[in-house]
């Protein structure tokens, strides 16, 4: 396998072809390109760029990607549904929400993740599936691999090895699948699980599965060994040279627009405002000086923020007006752990200075800050 | 196609012809009168449902997952319309038509069947209808070379209306440059040109002149020896075009400072600055960085501030109490959590120095930590500024804003000229219960503490 970096595919095919084609047009029907990156906001942007600058009519593309540790989530999920979100904050994971439909995934550098780009009209998501098994028997024939109708790779029949989401818009389409090479399975089952009670939504759920690590099956296998193997067969059926081109996702003048693009990904109004309309019906339980009191509450939230709140606390427990306030502060407001504790630090300050009041709402915002 | 269009234009046109003449001439003109007259215009166009198309992999049913236009709304062709996911598949439909939404036939969460009726879109009868083949882009409509432009081997985008306007004001669409999306030509970019050539000011895209207009499949050739390639910087569409206000309700955070705010202006504030020399304290801190950088701690100046700060209202312990609501009574800390006033995501907060050694992101930060201050300071000097007017935040009585260091020249006893290390401090203080003389004394005590930092081992306790 040849890795050949950027600035030489592009000299050299400025110098042999003619000025206007460059990078982007090979001689024949296909571009395999691997990010150099980590960074899961950077790599789902080019996946963004591609999808909606490039030309695939003549040529199809695989993007190779690796990402440090992040859940992503589909398109129309729920992160509080699909993941353990303090879990997340607390190792510094991060979250995504990528444009593709599907379930929830978890990255680090042993899953390894494959796009296949093609027109709208080539988007054929059994042949990609196809080609990776038979990437895989090539390089281990022994392995027992194969693809389902639910559009999964399973090992041994049993274990789930590969995930799929496609995207599909006006003119061009991919599918992109996950291969698990060596990830860690125990952060895996940790941060997928969700802690959350009560939640009632019609975002898309994600399908739990026993997964397996290929490097678990056979010990010699990495993931640098895996994307080769996956390369070399692409460019077997694309009848194309067996390289590789190395791509910086931070690259503006090669990628123009994609620094807008890895922005977006990140704002929250992408990766929770997306969410699709849901309602929490939840409860705790707060121990104040010697009474355990049981707090019900209910809450709306739509595109990220809380439409409707409702706290259920015993008559009187905090001063009515007080408790007006934080009701209609919290409303409108994001859900949010962040922004709710700047409001409920905030909004004490113009209340009478009453130790025992404030240590009432401190355990109060704390507990409907821990729901978030 | 082309003759199967023109027949369908002409059947459309003898219908509605007297409204035809209207739109043709005075609507181009002008663009967003154009939209004026298409929006206004209720009855002249035909209703068109628009179907939702073949998704491929045999596929005969979709759920919609979110609308991106409602009824009312304009669109034009290849605009987004809604989003649909199937089968971990989400696509994106893109309207066909340039027109005005009727109806959505579904709502969200809706099972959507592909050759069924998605939107009823009603098309500007002038404007034409794209093909019913129509799953990559529509082929231009007439052969002219006005509107059938090949730039570099790859057609140009553009809408039916767009071409119009091209060519009523003899303009290659070659030669304009798309800012839409899949680098369409859009109407501000026909009107750009215009501008263009009539030297109208209008502030040129520097994408559109240092990089060749671009189109799918070519990048930028990147030749690392042309010194003479520049490197775009993505900027936003000209001013011209601005775009309406845009209202947002009051929500959350903010509303919480509205409060704040509103009650703090209803305190009596004055004001006292000085210029602190921060030479010698500069030195300590270099002579310091190094020694904390072995134990994990990045050293700012805060530290100090805080601690002569702190020093400084053991000898003036007014300054940190609070007024009750009714001015009936001061109370006096006996703490001093001296808040340092940080700028983040979600606005101003204000950690207390229980915890600010963790400051790293809000995230981090409990109500426990942001709740109970008795002193503020405001390190706005971090973003630049000297002076400023700082607001007490109740039910503090008084706020310290530090401007930046600036290395400035002052005379030494000597009376020679000396590079100084100087900061501005600006307070506020709640002058019902705090004087003028009270604020001064603790500024002197506090400025005397970081001009000779070795007067804070002294009086260290």
């Amino acid at each position: 396998m040849v890795l050949r970096s950027l600035k030489n595919c592009l000299w050299l095919s400025c110098v042999l072809r003619t000025p206007k084609a460059c990078f982007w047009s090979t001689a024949s029907g296909g571009l395999i390109i691997q990010s150099v990156s980590n960074d899961v906001y950077q790599n789902l942007a080019v996946e963004d760029w591609i999808h909606d600058h490039m030309d695939l009519e003549k040529q199809q593309v695989l993007f190779l990607w690796r990402n440090s540790p992040a859940v992503v989530i589909g398109r129309h999920q729920n992160p509080w549904q699909e993941c353990n979100l303090r879990l997340l904050r607390q190792k510094n994971i991060k979250l995504a929400r990528r444009r593709s439909g599907g379930g929830t995934v978890y990255h680090d550098l042993g899953n390894i993740n494959l796009t296949f780009f093609t027109t709208r009209k080539k988007y054929e998501r059994m042949e990609n599936l196809k080609l990776v098994v038979r990437a895989l028997k090539a390089l281990r024939p022994q392995l027992d691999v194969h693809v389902t109708d639910r559009y999964d790779i399973l090992l041994d029949r049993q274990y789930k090895i590969s995930g799929t989401a496609a995207k599909l818009g006006r003119t061009s389409a991919y599918h992109h699948c996950t291969l698990l090479c060596n990830a860690d399975k125990l952060v895996l089952s940790s941060v997928l699980k969700s802690p959350f009670k009560g939640l009632k939504s019609n975002a898309t759920p994600s399908v739990p599965a026993v997964v397996k690590n290929l490097f678990e099956e056979d010990p010699s296998l990495t993931s640098e060994m895996l994307l080769d193997a996956i390369a070399k067969e692409y460019a077997v059926q694309h009848q194309i040279d067996h390289h590789v081109t190395l791509i910086n996702p931070a690259d503006e003048t090669l990628l123009p627009g994609i620094s807008d693009k890895t922005k977006e990904l990140q704002t929250w109004e992408w990766v929770y405002g997306k969410t699709p309309k849901f309602s929490i019906s939840t409860s705790f339980n707060m121990v104040y000086k010697d009474s355990v009191l049981d707090v019900k509450v209910n809450m709306d939230v739509k595109h990220g923020r809380i439409e409707v709140c409702n706290i259920d606390l015993p008559e009187h427990w905090l001063p009515p007006g007080l408790y007006t306030e934080l009701v209609k502060s919290l409303t409108g407001s994001k859900f949010c752990p962040n922004e709710t504790t700047a409001l409920v630090t905030t909004l004490p300050r113009v209340c009478p200075q009453d130790d025992e009041l404030h240590n009432r709402w401190s355990l109060l915002c704390e507990n409907m800050i821990r729901l978030m | 196609v082309c003759i199967h269009r023109v027949r369908s234009c002409s059947s459309i046109r003898f219908i509605k012809s007297k409204y035809v003449c209207v739109f043709d001439k005075s609507a181009l003109k002008f663009s967003h009168q154009q939209r004026l007259f298409r929006t206004s215009a209720v009855s002249c166009g035909q209703i068109v449902q628009f179907k939702l198309s073949d998704i491929g992999e045999g596929i005969t049913e979709v759920t919609v997952k979110e609308w991106y236009i409602k009824e009312g709304d304009s669109v034009s062709q290849f605009d987004s319309i809604c989003e649909v996911q199937s089968d971990k598949a989400s696509v994106t439909i893109t309207s066909r038509y340039d027109g005005i939404i009727r109806k959505l036939h579904y709502s969200i969460d809706d099972i959507a069947f592909v050759g069924k009726p998605l939107v009823d879109i009603e098309i500007d009868a002038s404007k034409g209808v794209a093909s019913e083949e129509d799953v990559v882009e529509t082929p231009p409509m007439s052969h002219e070379e006005h509107t059938h432009q090949e730039i570099k081997g790859h057609k140009t985008l553009a809408t039916p209306a767009v071409r119009r306007l091209a060519m009523e004001n003899n303009i290659k669409l070659s030669e304009v440059v798309g800012t839409g999306k899949d680098n369409r030509i859009l109407k501000e970019d026909i009107l750009n040109y215009l501008a263009k050539q009539t030297g109208a000011i209008l502030p040129p895209s520097p994408k559109a002149e240092i990089v060749p207009p671009q189109r799918k499949a070519e990048a930028v050739p990147a030749a690392p020896k042309d010194k003479a390639r520049k490197i775009p910087v993505p900027v936003s569409r000209p001013i011209a075009f601005a775009g309406k206000d845009r209202t947002e309700p009051v929500t959350g955070f903010q509303k919480a400072m509205v409060k704040t705010m509103s009650a703090a202006l209803k305190i009596p504030h004055f004001g006292y600055s000085d210029e602190i020399d921060l030479t010698q304290l500069v030195q300590l801190r270099e002579e310091l960085k190094p020694l904390a950088e072995i134990r994990g701690v990045k050293l700012s100046f805060m530290p100090f501030f805080i601690k002569a700060a702190s020093l400084g209202l053991l000898q003036y312990p007014i300054l940190n109490a609070s007024l009750d609501e009714n001015c009936q009574n001061v109370t006096f800390k006996a703490s001093h959590n001296i808040g340092v006033a940080m700028d983040t995501e979600q606005g101003l907060i204000v950690p207390n120095v229980k915890n600010v050694q963790s400051l790293g992101s809000a995230g981090q930060l409990g109500t426990s930590d942001l709740t109970g201050g008795t002193f503020t300071l405001s390190n706005i000097g971090t973003i630049g500024g000297t002076y400023a007017k700082p607001v007490i935040l109740p039910p503090e009585v008084a706020i310290g804003a530090l401007g930046k260091i600036q290395v400035l020249p002052r005379f030494n006893s000597k009376g020679e000229v000396f590079k100084a290390q100087i900061m501005n401090v600006s307070w506020s203080a709640d002058h019902r219960i705090i004087d003028g003389a009270t604020m001064a004394r603790f500024s002197n005590l506090w400025k005397s503490y970081l001009e000779n930092p070795a007067l804070m081992l002294l009086d260290l306790k």
